[in-house]
């Protein structure tokens, strides 16, 4: 096998003949201490010229492990069987050296780390110029230009010295950028995208996807997108597999997926993702669609649809024999489940299907707002950094101005989100509440106890009341405790009576949802969605009134995400809690926040009530937020307009003069000179939009309501 | 070599977790003694640890009740048989001198043994605390106990020991531990240092502190035994490095001085008639050797019961 054969096709052959054809790829861990691990149980598809083919699923549902079995990259001890064809020749089971010759010429790969996807020690140039000369006779010199072109393709400015920088001289989306040219750099007829944007902010993935299309516009290659967002996938792909359990349960279309899915794993995906379109009408608004359970460990499975277990349609058919895909409504939509027809046939929606959870309200939220107690308030809270040089004498040679002044308060059984990109500072800012010691400048104040003259003993009381959900629950669950131990920590140092906390260990552990009877268990025995919880109900161990969540869902998978902000919510209405709700997560904030601040570079940019904010964002950077964020909707995605942001975070130890967003801002540029000036000499300060009456400002002097979504 | 003990493990940490859906979990279901139970089940579920603390206690048995039973005791001589071999009448021969070696080497296993361990578990101690409050607190806290530490590595332990020896001389000889034990914590505090401040930033200790809990319990209760799997495998190489550390003091005429006798003195003594009378030199190596083992055993088995994850990870 050469590498014409390969290639040959390319000039000569049928255009609508799948440049990747996958057929009833198996693959299969073998693990000499037990049962092996299925990761791909048979899928197949296939991809033509110009397309974009979605792939979705969960973490652990083999959608990576099977697009590495592509690419020949899994390790030796993995068995693979089945058929992998590029224009028609089989490639699977190809040695090193054939496939090497297909990597990066024919088909190419886009990692989800690209710190880790580059080396350190070469230039980004030089790296892209070797993907340039392995695969073709170029001259160093054609090599290295071509290297700047790509990069330049891709939306890096100053190409040409950009170069020459090292991958750690790089943001993360410029890394993901200069990825992309790598796979670009020799006209590949297939580019696989791992994951390419989930390590990204939102408005950098915004901006790398669009280089997505870019590179797929000027090289007409086949686009193979692994993701697990669905928000993703609906602007970009054209069609979509829905992976579960090592399986493909759904493919089609994605105008059918979205619309008409007819698999419940897809519906229930679908409803449980928080939609960023839909407002809440008031508080007690719906809950979102939970699918109980945890998905089948692939080392174990069980015969039967894997998926029954956690399927509301479930019948005793399902459990006997794993359904095939099987043709549902339109052509080319298949779907593996039984009773895909009679779905068909009835037109449910995942909201029929799914037994809702009821939402208390909370009693607080019938009383207006200024009425009600205020439970926490931070004016004009500041944290720099020094930054200091020097090994034996250091000294302090600047300052990174995490927190640089913001305000906000939170009133009896309120919700506040704070949203912003990695590096704004929100986390910052929570710890600064958390340590309730006196702030570098500023106030906070909470329960109406100022931190800044509170002595020893107040600030240990005062932290019975105030609780704190960590993002990792792994990481934040001791992993030498047992569950019961965890649970009861906080009890045993407030002084709860011994005797009584044995039975508030099991309270709690229903309270959550989970088994009271798991109490000696492990943290590691548990899936990641109920380690969050073990983590919430320790948070309520002592009947808090404010609780601190640090992007408590952020590390779940959407399907468990969904029943954790359920919960969330719930407790909420049922114990008459206050949320401060920190998340980079736009739509889980506006699902289940009341208000919302906007943080940028150590300020407050927007604040407000969510609809205020999501329906008509005033603040060019809101602006920008919420347009980059994808939604589940292929229709809408078309249709927006997105507002593109020109480059990356700028280093909060060295902030812009004047308005800090300005840099990035795309109002900026279409302001008359004279309106310039403004932005760059005077830091714009927070100002109502329509007057003290409504709950909306915006920290820019040239704030103007539109709407994005 | 080690399968057959990891699969036994993972059966009964299996069987643990089979537990947790019958009914009879809840009745342990809160509180620490479950945990302590649960520590001691996995290390008797583990047969090399259990192997090691059966050699363990056998050795302290031999050491301990052995003289009793022997014919001869360590100060005797018997002048009818100078440098015979192995025989009924001398189990492990006897000396030039006409010395009784199953006796002296009894003797000399009872200070080593108690010495080892003692200065093992003095050194450890010392380093987990002194590393895991440096760390945690930083500041001068830090300074104060990374200079002692400091001042301690660079001053020539083996020159102070022989230089202040003597004055103990006469003195009990747990004063030789301790002055052992005070050079041997210091590189292991400074890993311990360097480990607990990343575990601080860690968030679960974020989350003990924000409930409230104590430095010092937070130290005890969420850092040291989050470090217990360094420490313990730094507490059985210290058994053996103070063994050595006696041996090498005590050839030289410091440390345990005669008549008294410890592994380290016949070990010294023997070495060169090691080809020649083997009886003089592979009893005591042989009974060192068996020592160092069973304490790693041990070290290992307790390891694994007290680290919960140990059992996955070797799964992967």
């Amino acid at each position: 096998m050469t590498q014409q054969t390969v290639a040959a096709p390319r000039s000569g052959g049928d255009p609508s003949a799948p440049v990747l054809e996958v057929t009833d790829l198996h693959v299969t861990f073998p693990n000499d201490r037990g049962p092996d691990v299925k990761a791909v149980r048979g899928i197949g598809y296939a991809v033509r010229r110009g397309e974009v083919l979605g792939i979705v699923g969960e973490s652990g549902s083999g959608k990576s492990v099977s697009s590495l079995a592509v690419m020949g990259l899994l390790p030796e001890s993995a068995e693979t069987t089945g058929s992998v064809r590029l224009y028609g020749e089989e490639i699977l089971g190809l040695g090193d050296r054939e496939l090497s010759k297909i990597r990066g010429k024919t088909v190419s790969m886009v990692f989800q780390d690209p710190l880790s996807a580059l080396t350190p020690v070469y230039t980004i140039g030089d790296q892209i110029a070797e993907a340039v000369r392995i695969h073709t006779d170029a001259s160093k010199e054609r090599a290295a230009a071509r290297a700047v072109e790509l990069l330049d393709l891709v939306g890096i400015p100053y190409a040409a010295q950009r170069a020459k920088a090292f991958p750690h001289e790089f943001s993360g989306g410029m890394r993901q950028r200069a990825m992309i040219a790598m796979a670009i750099a020799n006209d590949p007829d297939l580019i696989i995208c791992d994951e390419p944007t989930t390590a990204l902010d939102v408005t950098i993935q915004a901006q790398v996807l669009e280089v997505l299309k870019t590179a797929q516009r000027e090289t007409g290659a086949a686009i193979v997108m692994i993701t697990h967002d669905m928000g993703v996938v609906a602007g970009f792909a054209d069609r979509v597999m829905v992976m579960y359990a090592g399986r493909a349960v759904e493919v089609g279309q994605v105008d059918d997926i979205y619309y008409r899915p007819r698999m419940p794993y897809t519906m229930g995906l679908l409803g449980s993702i928080p939609r960023l379109d839909e407002g809440a009408e008031g508080p007690g608004h719906t809950a979102l669609v939970p699918i109980e359970g945890t998905p089948p460990s692939l080392s174990a499975l069980q015969p039967g649809c894997p998926f029954a277990p956690r399927c509301p349609l479930a019948i005793d058919a399902c459990r006997a024999e794993e359904p095939a895909a099987e043709p549902v409504g339109r052509t080319g939509h298949l779907s593996a489940c039984i009773r895909s027809g009679e779905i068909e046939e009835h037109g449910w929606s995942p909201q029929d299907v799914y037994p809702l959870p009821a939402i208390p309200e909370a009693p607080a939220a019938h009383v207006p707002r200024e009425q009600r107690e205020t439970v926490l308030q931070v004016e004009g809270l500041i944290k720099h950094h020094p930054l200091m040089k020097g090994a034996v004498f250091k000294r302090r040679i600047g300052s990174v101005y995490a927190v640089d002044g913001i305000d906000l308060d939170i009133r009896e059984g309120e919700t506040l989100g704070l949203v912003g990109e990695s590096g704004c500072g929100k986390t910052t800012t929570l710890m600064e509440i958390l340590e309730l010691s006196r702030p570098q400048r500023g106030k906070v104040v909470v329960l109406g106890k100022d931190t800044a003259t509170m002595t020893q003993r107040d600030r240990t009381s005062l932290r019975r009341d105030l609780q704190v959900v960590f993002q990792d629950p792994m990481a934040a669950l001791d992993p030498r405790f047992t569950v019961a131990d965890i649970l009861s920590e906080p009890l045993r140092t407030h002084g709860y009576p011994a005797g009584a906390v044995h039975d508030r260990v099991r309270e709690l552990l229903e309270l959550v949802g989970l088994e009271p009877g798991h109490a000696a268990r492990y943290p590691q025995d548990f899936s990641g969605g109920q380690r969050q919880r073990i983590g919430i109900a320790r948070a309520l161990a002592l009947q808090p009134r404010l609780i601190v969540l640090d992007e408590p869902v952020s590390a779940l998978d959407v399907s468990i995400q969904a029943g954790v902000i359920n919960l969330l919510d719930e407790l909420r209405g049922r114990l008459s809690l206050s949320y401060l709700f920190v998340a980079h997560d736009l739509s889980v904030v506006r699902h289940i926040a009341d208000r919302v601040a906007v943080m940028y570079l150590g300020r407050i940019a927007e604040i407000g009530t969510v609809d205020a904010v999501y329906g008509a964002p005033s603040h060019p950077y809101t602006q920008a937020l919420l347009s980059a964020i994808p939604l589940p909707d292929p229709h809408k995605e078309r249709e927006r307009r997105r507002i593109i942001l020109r480059g990356d975070l700028p280093s909060p130890a060295d902030p812009p003069s004047g308005c800090r967003f300005r840099t990035r801002c795309q109002k900026f540029l279409i302001l008359n000179e004279e309106e310039q000036k403004e932005c760059v000499q005077r830091e714009p300060q927070i100002l109502p939009l329509r007057g003290p009456a409504e709950d909306h400002g915006a920290a820019c002097h040239y704030a103007e309501r539109v709407e994005v979504i | 070599m080690t399968m057959p003990g990891e699969q036994l493990e993972e059966e009964v940490g299996r069987d643990e977790l089979g537990t947790g859906t019958t009914g009879e979990s809840p009745v342990r279901a809160a509180g620490g003694s479950s945990r302590l139970s649960l520590v001691l089940r996995r290390f008797r579920g583990s047969p090399q640890s259990l192997v090691g603390l059966v050699l363990l206690l056998g050795l302290f048995l031999l050491a301990f009740v052995g003289p009793y039973l022997a014919p001869y005791s360590y100060l005797d001589k018997d002048f009818t048989a100078f440098l015979e071999p192995p025989s009924p009448q001398h189990w492990f021969g006897t000396t030039p001198v006409g010395q009784d070696v199953f006796a002296i080497t009894l003797r000399g296993m009872q200070k080593s043994l108690v010495v080892g361990l003692l200065v093992a578990l003095i050194s450890t101690t010392v380093a987990g605390i002194v590393g895991a409050f440096a760390g945690y607190f930083l500041g001068w806290t830090d300074r104060g106990l990374m200079w002692l530490a400091d001042l301690l590595l660079v001053l020539p332990a083996f020159l102070i020991i022989a230089i202040v020896s003597p004055l103990f001389r006469g003195n009990t000889w747990l004063l030789f531990v301790v002055l052992l034990a005070a050079f041997l914590w210091m590189v292991t505090a400074k890993i311990v240092r360097g480990m607990t401040i990343s575990l601080k930033e860690r968030e679960y200790v974020q989350a003990a502190r924000f409930m409230g809990v104590s430095a010092p319990k937070i130290i005890f209760r969420h850092i040291l035994p989050n470090l217990s799997s360094l420490l313990i495998v730094d507490a059985t190489i210290n058994v053996s490095a103070a063994i050595l550390a006696e041996t090498a003091l005590s050839y030289f005429g410091f440390g345990v001085q005669p008549p008294d006798i410890s592994l380290g003195t016949l070990i010294s003594q023997g070495q060169t008639s090691a080809v020649t009378y083997p009886w003089l030199f592979f009893f005591a190596v042989g009974l060192l050797i068996i020592t160092v083992l069973a304490v790693n055993l041990v070290g290992d088995g307790l390891r694994d019961a007290l680290d919960p994850r140990a059992r996955s990870r070797r799964a992967n």
